[in-house]
């Protein structure tokens, strides 16, 4: 873990390298999902509300979501870039080096320009919960940041698996895009609002609906029945990433035996 | 320190085709052909041994020094480094192993070298003291000191390849494997990099496996090569012996007093006559050079006579031609 933040700090330090460059595309970061959310804004100006729910519970459900996408563009972006170590071939130079496949992955990018992106929707997350009548335990807010957690590791899977792809086919896939981006724009409104298979997928296969439309479901007080289980889903959806991993490894050993 | 025993490895290349029709065929559906890239290689290192493995593009250096770095897994065969198998136990295995690829870097490209350094310390378990000294030593040998604190982008290709040795030493690794280190670089650092493996070798007992088109490199590094194609192990031995078995050819350089006779020796070829001065090419199977300098002495009043080896460049061409790699 320490290693893992030394990463950090090279990359921090090789990043204020190109200041400029850098808040350029912060600020860019920033307004790409700003707009994206004056369309939600603008939306319920004009409906009210969708299938029972109101403009910031939807924008709490947006938030989490975003957080949870920035905050994995972030730290996980070495596996969403993989293509481009494979291409190089300095994949060969992580192998030879005795630490985990993953964490030298992991800690061979980091795109510090999502903190635009970051702070837009910690902006919607603030405005949304101050304007939300939830009566706050501890228990909520630990769910929220479960939510928010299980969400990056989700995300990190999905880049993982993408990664995994590039094993065989050398180029990176826009294929993950869907899922990833896809799923993105999916999951910032609650899942009841979609056909029923739609929620199905974005909740058993790639969990994004445990990690915001059914815990939210919690913090907002409109369960029925069993809370716990309902809080417990984003933990649930954290497994998510298990298979990835195993997926990665199976990807790392082909590349050994086949060295393409 | 170093035992593989019948090394194979194969790998599945998909077919090239031309033409639009063919590049659309291709996309659905692909043939692919079998190129065995290594056949039963099978060679042993001695601790502290500087060992050049040569042989042309595609001979398959490149892929030795990847299964010997525990990057691959060969189909066959059996391999041993100081008691590990590379492609087992990979973690365990590389932190006694220092790789350096000529073509690519291993040094974060933006911050300055040293930085990287301290990363690799931290990669590799390296504790504090133990990476003073030998960050000390390295500076030293290596002469670091100007350029440690620039980034990795503003050095010269030889500066950055001094910094990638050190970088690969950091962890004073027993065992070294260079993929062409000396890549691109000019007269200067190429002799310096030498230098310095050289140094390393002797001083710490570093066993040294080099790749490397540049036959000065082995000529100045290394008592033992290695020589593939194709492959298959060609040459397993001495330099000299290479050198022995297939240099057998010699260039006399004379000069003497005006003399417009004939110089034909039997076992000779001329190369450039001229009344003054001669090149003649001998084949020292047929003759020896003393003999070629007996009678030539007898023919012409010898003022200078130099007597130069064939280039080693020559004799691998020739050996490639032998082998028909």
């Amino acid at each position: 873990m320490t290693l893992y933040f030394k990463y950090l700090l090279i990359l921090f330090k090789s990043q204020m390298q190109y200041r400029t460059s850098f808040w350029l595309l912060s600020i860019g970061q920033f307004f790409i999902p700003f707009s994206v959310f004056a369309g939600l804004y603008f939306l319920f100006e004009r409906f009210g509300q969708i299938k029972g729910w109101e403009f910031f519970e939807v924008a709490l459900c947006f938030a989490v979501i975003h957080l949870a996408f920035s905050l994995s563009e972030c730290f996980a972006r070495g596996f969403d870039t993989f293509s481009s170590l494979i291409i190089k071939g300095d994949f060969d130079r992580v192998l030879v080096r005795p630490r985990s496949t993953f964490l030298q992955v992991l800690g061979s990018k980091f795109e510090f320009t999502r903190i635009g992106r970051l702070l837009q929707s910690s902006i919607v997350l603030i405005w949304a919960l101050t304007n939300l009548p939830i009566e706050w335990s501890l228990v909520k807010a630990v769910t929220l940041f479960f939510m928010i957690a299980s969400g990056v590791l989700i995300f990190t899977g999905i880049y993982m698996l993408a990664a995994t792809m590039c094993f065989w086919t050398v180029q990176g896939l826009e294929v993950a895009n869907i899922f990833t981006d896809g799923g993105r724009e999916m999951a910032q409104y609650p899942l009841n609002i979609y056909q029923k298979w739609v929620a199905r997928i974005f909740t058993y296969v790639i969990p994004f609906g445990t990690v915001n439309y059914l815990p939210l479901m919690f913090i907002l007080g409109k369960t029925q029945g069993d809370e716990i289980l309902y809080m417990l889903t984003p933990l649930a959806g954290s497994l998510f990433i298990i298979p990835c991993f195993l997926v990665w490894q199976i990807g790392v050993r082909h590349y050994r035996s086949t060295g393409s | 320190m170093i035992k593989v025993e019948g090394i194979t490895k194969s790998f599945k290349v998909a077919k090239r085709s031309t033409g639009l029709l063919q590049a659309t065929k291709a996309l659905f559906y692909r043939e692919h052909t079998i190129v065995e890239a290594l056949k039963d290689i099978t060679f042993s290192i001695e601790p502290g041994e500087i060992v050049g493995y040569i042989g042309p593009n595609g001979a398959g250096k490149s892929t030795t020094i990847k299964i010997m770095s525990g990057i691959l897994v060969p189909d066959g065969g059996k391999c041993s480094i100081m008691g590990f198998t590379p492609w087992k136990n990979r973690v365990e295995y590389v932190k006694n192993i220092g790789v350096v690829f000529g073509q690519r870097s291993q040094l974060w490209w933006d911050v300055p070298v040293i930085d990287s350094f301290e990363l690799l310390k931290d990669i590799y378990y390296v504790p504090q003291q133990e990476y003073k000294s030998t960050l000390d030593l390295l500076i030293e040998t290596l002469d670091l000191q100007d350029i440690i604190n620039s980034p990795v982008r503003q050095l010269s290709l030889g500066q950055r390849m001094r910094c990638e040795i050190a970088a690969s030493l950091i962890h004073n690794p027993q065992i070294l494997f260079l993929d062409e280190p000396t890549i691109g670089l000019d007269a200067v650092s190429k002799i310096a990099v030498r230098q310095f493996i050289k140094a390393i070798n002797q001083e710490k007992g570093v066993t040294v496996v080099l790749t490397t088109h540049d036959m000065n490199d082995i000529e100045a590094l290394a008592n033992r090569v290695i020589l593939i194609g194709k492959g298959s192990l060609l040459y397993d031995g001495k330099l000299e012996e290479l050198r022995k078995r297939f240099g057998t050819h010699k260039t006399i350089t004379a000069d003497y007093r005006k003399n417009s006779n004939s110089i034909d020796i039997p076992g000779t070829s001329i190369i450039h006559w001229s009344p003054e001065h001669a090149v003649l090419s001998i084949d020292t199977e047929q003759i020896l050079t003393s003999d070629v300098i007996t009678q030539l002495s007898k023919k012409v009043d010898l003022l200078d006579v130099t007597i130069e080896s064939q280039p080693i460049e020559d004799i691998i061409v020739q050996l490639y031609k032998e082998f028909q790699i």
